[in-house]
């Protein structure tokens, strides 16, 4: 396998939980929530998982679990922001110092102790003859598929069908969207509650694929990285891949730099993601300046009909 | 209007709410242990009161002892190690020591240090980092002892200890060394620092002191506790083509990924073979218990002093996990015959001639390293492939 090909496997396999959250962000945001709980809510969809699995040994329920857990959390966050229209930013922090916090909690009697398995891979034997797409394709995790599934059909949903045109409507404009008929709180409420869980999903895979044990602060700040990518990608899944991919392998890259006996502190070389993401942020913005941002217009502005706010 | 005005009320009273019961989740430890700190000194000295006064033995008074975490004892790693050090402390003295976990390294350590040594007769600090606080502390309770782990500086109260295991290192090195099949080991470090430094040195000093050819890569990954940062360096010198990996990271990524791709690896501080057991190798760990059992005798009797200590294989402070399911017999002896040599005294890891990978000499033929110049260690071995960032 040449370099290329390495890199590219090794920025599927960081990108996938960034992957993961960052669709469950545009979902979110798209209903025009914001979502800045990812954190939390990755930690707690991966102390979830870790607890589950290893007192039922079963996979299947732990990921159900993950969902379920981080689904409720996803709840209270719209409860807050739909129905008490509360400050979207305060109770997504929230959500992320409270999915620390409880996390770290919930996790001290299985803290350390090993998983008793790892995310299992789909084995494409067929595809072995085939270079970098036998490379790549051949040995994935079966949620590393399910991610790239899901970005196909989140694409055309949002773009492509009635729910999403809903969905758009509800996300720029929730009063225009209601005249329509549409029922916003429910909307909202679903794809919030929907977005948490795909967060939550995504601290689940990092747990299976990363380190097969559960210790605080497990995602190291991941979730964060995935609200940046979220405007990274200005809230279209399909961008959202190459972003989650592209991150991922910037953050590889530093280490392979590392070893080919580079010259530049490694402190620099931890710095690459970030300086790219400003660098590729700056371009962008000079080559979209006349067309919209994609930010949904009415993110963060909580709607009751009838009233101005 | 009104009923808007009543929502943002009530919205603002819940996310109160809510903050303030997530703000009491994620201080729990630290409050939960800081009460215990407080009320456990008065019941042990009324326990002992009593029991003094039962058996009416003139035995000196049981000293109150506290520590100082910088993670969760939970982590199977670090903290962990020093737990079970404290338990068996507790064992075998019948003291109930007070913990207090998660304190990060900053002022926030001074004002708990300070808490604690209001009512404890003996403060273990276990982080590099407590180093300032625990003086400052220090010179304010001159009643009070003081052990700091991996520091440098003392006072009449404070003293420090921490242990050679880089005596690990090397010993895992040779398991390393025998294992590979071609000749290419990979380390993940945490930081460029000298603790990372001398137990990468030692690692390729074993390696090499059982097959010369053996070359080691390392990457840095700044950080002591991410796994998914640690599988990313991990990953990378797997591609590059090491077919034995050490970690000197707290979390077991790097087995996972070694488990993978069908490699060895080792990690740190404890035993992580069970994340791994048929691509485990072995790796140092830490040994605590009999060394805080000695220290905490030594407050009871009278004998304490502000010794700077360091403890080796030899006083069994610093071991090798058990081996790997698949490690073979032949290795498993060649290792436990050095670990004898290092027992006795007979081999000595940084023992001359050592160049560095910029073929510079650093230790002169049948010289051996002071500890203080292995404490300070800031050159990589000949064979290590990496550089210390400057």
């Amino acid at each position: 396998m040449d370099f290329t090909t390495q890199l590219l496997i090794a920025a599927i396999s960081a990108g996938t939980p960034l992957l993961l959250a960052t669709l469950g962000g545009i979902l979110n945001e798209r209903a025009g929530i914001i979502q800045l709980g990812a954190e939390g809510l990755m930690l707690m969809g991966a102390v979830t998982t870790c607890i589950v699995y290893i007192r039922s040994g079963n996979l299947l329920l732990a990921l159900l679990a993950a969902i379920a857990v981080t689904a409720v959390l996803g709840m209270v966050h719209s409860f807050l922001c739909v129905t008490l229209r509360a400050n979207q930013t305060m109770s997504g922090l929230a959500m992320t110092l409270f999915g620390s916090g409880l996390s770290a909690y919930l996790g001290k009697s299985i803290s350390g102790l090993p998983l008793p398995g790892t995310s299992p891979k789909l084995n494409l034997s067929w595809l072995n003859g085939i270079p970098v797409i036998g490379d790549i394709f051949g040995r994935m995790d079966y949620l590393t598929w399910f991610s790239l599934l899901l970005v196909l059909v989140l694409h055309l949903l949002i773009h492509h069908t009635s729910w999403g045109l809903h969905l758009r409507a509800v996300g720029d404009s929730p009063a225009t969207a209601d005249v329509m008929g549409i029922r916003v709180q429910l909307i909202r409420y679903s794809y919030v509650t929907a977005g948490a869980a795909l967060i939550g999903l995504a601290g689940a895979d990092m747990v299976l694929a990363y380190a097969p044990t559960w210790n605080e602060g497990l995602t190291a700040g991941r979730g964060w990285i995935a609200v940046g990518l979220v405007i990274f990608a200005r809230w279209n899944p399909l961008r959202a891949l190459f972003c989650a991919y592209f991150f991922g392998a910037l953050d590889s890259l530093g280490f392979r730099i590392q070893l080919l006996g580079s010259v530049v502190p490694s402190y620099f070389l931890k710095m690459i993601p970030y300086i790219v993401t400003i660098l590729v942020l700056m371009y962008l913005g000079y080559r979209n300046r006349n067309k919209p941002s994609g930010t949904p217009e009415s993110l963060g502005t909580p709607y009751v009909r009838e009233q101005r706010l | 209007m009104k009923r808007r005005g009543q929502g943002f009320t009530l919205s603002f009273v819940l996310v109160f709410l809510l903050a303030v019961v997530l703000a009491g989740c994620g201080s729990n430890n630290n409050a939960a242990t800081n009460t215990a700190a407080t009320e456990a000194p008065a019941a042990t000295n009324a326990g002992t009161a009593t029991e003094a006064a039962a058996t009416t033995e003139p035995a000196a008074k049981k000293p109150t002892v506290a520590f100082v975490y910088i993670g969760p004892p939970g982590d199977g790693g670090y903290t962990y190690q020093h737990d079970q050090g404290r338990l068996y402390m507790e064992k075998e003295l019948g003291i109930k020591a007070d913990t207090v976990e998660n304190v990060p390294e900053s002022a926030d350590a001074e004002r708990i240090i300070t808490e604690l040594a209001q009512n404890h007769d003996i403060v273990f600090t276990t982080s590099f980092g407590y180093m300032d606080f625990t003086l400052n502390v220090a010179n304010k309770f001159p009643n009070v002892k003081f052990m700091h782990a991996s520091g440098y500086k003392t006072a009449a109260n404070m003293g420090t200890y921490f242990g050679k295991n880089y005596q690990g290192s090397y010993l895992a090195g040779i398991a390393a060394g025998k294992m590979t099949k071609n000749n290419q080991l990979g380390y993940v470090g945490a930081f460029p620092i000298s603790e990372v430094i001398y137990n990468l040195n030692a690692f390729t000093l074993g390696a090499q002191s059982v097959n010369p050819d053996v070359k080691v890569s390392v990457v840095w990954t700044n950080t002591w506790y991410d796994p998914a940062t640690e599988r990313q360096a991990a990953i990378s010198l797997l591609d590059k083509g090491a077919d034995v990996l050490m970690a000197y990271q707290d979390s077991p990524a790097t087995l996972q990924a070694a488990q993978e791709r069908g490699a060895f690896a080792g990690g740190n501080d404890s035993d992580m073979g069970k994340y791994a057991p048929d691509n485990y190798l072995t790796n140092p760990v830490w040994n605590w218990g009999p060394y805080y059992t000695k220290v905490v005798q030594s407050v009871m009797d009278g004998t304490w002093t502000n010794e700077q200590y360091s403890g080796g294989m030899d006083d069994k402070m610093v071991d090798i996990a058990p081996f790997g399911n698949k490690v073979p017999d032949d290795v498993k002896a060649l290792v436990e015959e050095a670990k004898a040599k290092i027992i006795s005294g007979e081999l000595d890891v940084f023992t001359g001639p050592i160049s560095d990978n910029q073929g510079k000499e650093q230790v002169k033929a049948g010289q051996k390293l002071t500890l203080e110049e292995v404490l300070g260690m800031n050159w990589l071995a000949k064979g290590v492939e990496g550089t210390i960032p400057q």
